[in-house]
């Protein structure tokens, strides 16, 4: 293993710290360890999310003005535990609640649950939305749905503009479980990558091989298949994100009014002509910013022959899996709530515009 | 002090101390056999988050000897330090298992039973989960099943702990042929066949912990 890190066990410490020192908009906090917004949060929802590291830019290069307000890394690959989620609650309460965006990762919706339960024990309100937008996986009966992937951007994006908008705690879940069910996406990998702890590939894939339909953990995906062109493995992650289904399943959220965690159904939209869209080719850590623009090509026609358009794109390293090589693609329907604060100022670590 | 001719009737907070530590030198022993395990179906980290909840958890343990104090301290420990999916399903199993217990110094039998059949309601509930899905329900459901069942046919609280731990061994085992439903596993779908979960292989390790623990102290 070859990796720039001083010691393995402590690899996220060493980041972290890295982090806080480079960027003077966020406050940086040890033990439990959370990022969060300098100076606080008033008189708005605060916005949280996490998850494990190795994933960077996400979270942390997204906590900032007109994004996130506090992000909880967990260890590599490892969802944060719930005492780091109720610090972060506690800095960055303004009084109006918190709104926790999730991937949906077993590991991620249970600690997220849980610190939920914590900061509801404080009186604080607390609401989690969960992203799963993973179209590689057809039906969610028997596994544990469809993976986070690249619409948690778009939501940490559009959410974080409408708290300081003066969305109250409902309006700003039921917009952020708007952009998940608007959002869908697909990954694939051509190497694997390694975790600094175990120093070994995740999975093997031969010279000739590529793995599709991958979530952002190492973990092996969907299918494995002799590698294809820039632009034949584009079309085939495009068409199955355009062509998906209205896909239903069952998600956890928090019932104010029964005071307990209970089942609700979501079904996602379908992708039609005339749709408008915000697109992200994401590298998934290995792949460079060159290759991206090959995919880009082969999407916006694919998108075309389907009479959608992209009107906002995102191209390069936003939610990545260490040095994978890959990509991952993800088209989120806008419409004029979504744009809008899409559009909206951003000032953070990893993603700015207009401010 | 029990021996082969007198039936062990009660569980002290000494043993349950010596469960916990028992439990932490067991999971570190095998530490790189979870993790192995967790390689081909999940992300390769299951025994070093166990090993180093448990570390946390023998740094932390409250001077009590209070059996519900001690469980959930272990608990609070392993919800903080462990992470992933098995530090918040571990942590509620013990909150959960703890809970009825506070207060107590000793543990009737019925009480052992409570202990397990809690902590697996708890992570039945917190995990949407049940037996059949590949987890480490598969390994405590019938740990539990086979304490209560013992201890109803008569047997002492050693034998049910020797039943609790073979169930919980075969129910590890059981795994094998399943097909993952929960967890990172359940993404594989058939390529999760002929893997033992390494969720259930911790919780049989936590249950043969207890027995081991019980019989080292009475012996």
């Amino acid at each position: 293993m070859k990796k720039l890190i001083d010691n393995a066990d402590d690899v996220t410490l060493e980041q972290l710290k890295g982090f806080g020192l480079a960027h003077d908009t966020v406050e940086v906090h040890f033990d439990p360890n959370f990022i969060c917004l300098a100076g606080g949060v008033e008189g708005r929802v605060a916005v949280i999310s996490g998850g494990g590291s190795g994933h960077e830019p996400l979270h942390g290069g997204y906590v900032g003005m007109g994004m996130l307000d506090a992000a909880c890394p967990g260890q590599v690959f490892t969802s944060p535990t719930p005492d780091q989620m109720y610090e972060a609650g506690k800095a960055v309460n303004g009084g109006k609640g918190i709104l926790q965006i999730v991937k949906n990762y077993t590991g991620d919706v249970l600690n997220f649950q849980m610190a939920a339960d914590l900061l509801r024990a404080e009186g604080i309100e607390v609401r989690n939305i969960i992203i799963d937008d993973d179209v590689a996986l057809q039906d969610s009966l028997y596994t544990a749905g469809r993976r986070g992937l690249g619409t948690t951007v778009i939501a940490e994006k559009v959410c974080g503009a409408a708290s300081r908008e003066g969305y109250d705690l409902d309006r700003l879940a039921a917009l952020c479980r708007k952009v998940n069910i608007h959002g869908k996406s697909m990954g694939m990998a051509l190497t694997s990558c390694m975790t600094p702890q175990n120093g070994t590939p995740s999975f093997e894939l031969g010279e000739d091989e590529m793995e599709i339909g991958i979530g952002i953990h190492g973990e092996p995906g969907i299918e494995r298949m002799p590698i294809k062109s820039a632009t034949e493995v584009t079309s085939m992650l495009a068409r199955r994100i355009l062509e998906d289904g209205a896909y239903t399943r069952t998600l956890s959220e928090w019932d104010s009014e029964k005071e307990d965690w209970v089942d609700v159904e979501i079904q996602d939209i379908t992708f039609q002509q005339g749709d408008e869209v915000i697109a992200i080719v994401n590298s998934m850590g290995g792949t460079p910013i060159s290759e991206l623009y090959t995919v880009y090509a082969a999407l916006a026609e694919q998108a075309e022959q389907h009479g959608v358009k992209i009107v906002r794109r995102l191209i390069g390293h936003y939610i990545t899996s260490l040095e994978m090589a890959g990509v991952s693609i993800t088209l989120v329907k806008a419409d004029e709530e979504i744009l809008h604060f899409y559009d909206a100022p951003v000032n953070t670590p990893a993603l700015r515009w207009g401010a | 002090m029990a021996n082969a001719n007198t039936p062990l009737q009660v569980v002290t907070a000494a043993m349950i101390r010596r469960w916990i530590e028992e439990m932490a030198s067991v999971l570190a022993e095998n530490r790189a056999c979870l993790s192995e395990l967790d390689s081909p179906i999940g992300d390769a980290d299951h025994g070093n988050n166990m090993e180093r909840g448990f570390r946390a958890v023998l740094a932390t343990l409250p001077e009590t000897e209070d059996i519900g104090a001690l469980l959930k301290g272990v608990a609070m420990t392993l919800i903080s330090r462990v992470g992933g999916a098995a530090g918040p399903l571990y942590g509620t199993f013990f909150l959960e298992a703890g809970k009825p217990l506070a207060g107590k110094t000793e543990l009737t039998p019925e009480d052992v039973v409570q202990l397990f059949e809690n902590g697996v309601t708890g992570i039945r509930k917190r995990g949407r989960s049940d037996t059949g899905m590949k987890t480490m329900l598969d390994a405590l459901v019938p740990a539990a099943d086979a304490l209560r069942s013992t201890l109803a046919e008569g047997g002492d609280l050693a034998a049910a702990l020797k039943a609790a731990t073979d169930a919980a061994e075969a129910g590890m085992k059981g795994t094998i042929p399943m097909l993952a439903q929960r967890g990172r596993a359940s993404y594989l779908g058939e390529r999760s066949v002929g893997h033992q979960d390494p969720g259930a292989t911790s919780s049989y390790l936590i249950v043969r912990a207890l027995g081991d623990a019980v019989e080292g102290i009475s012996r």
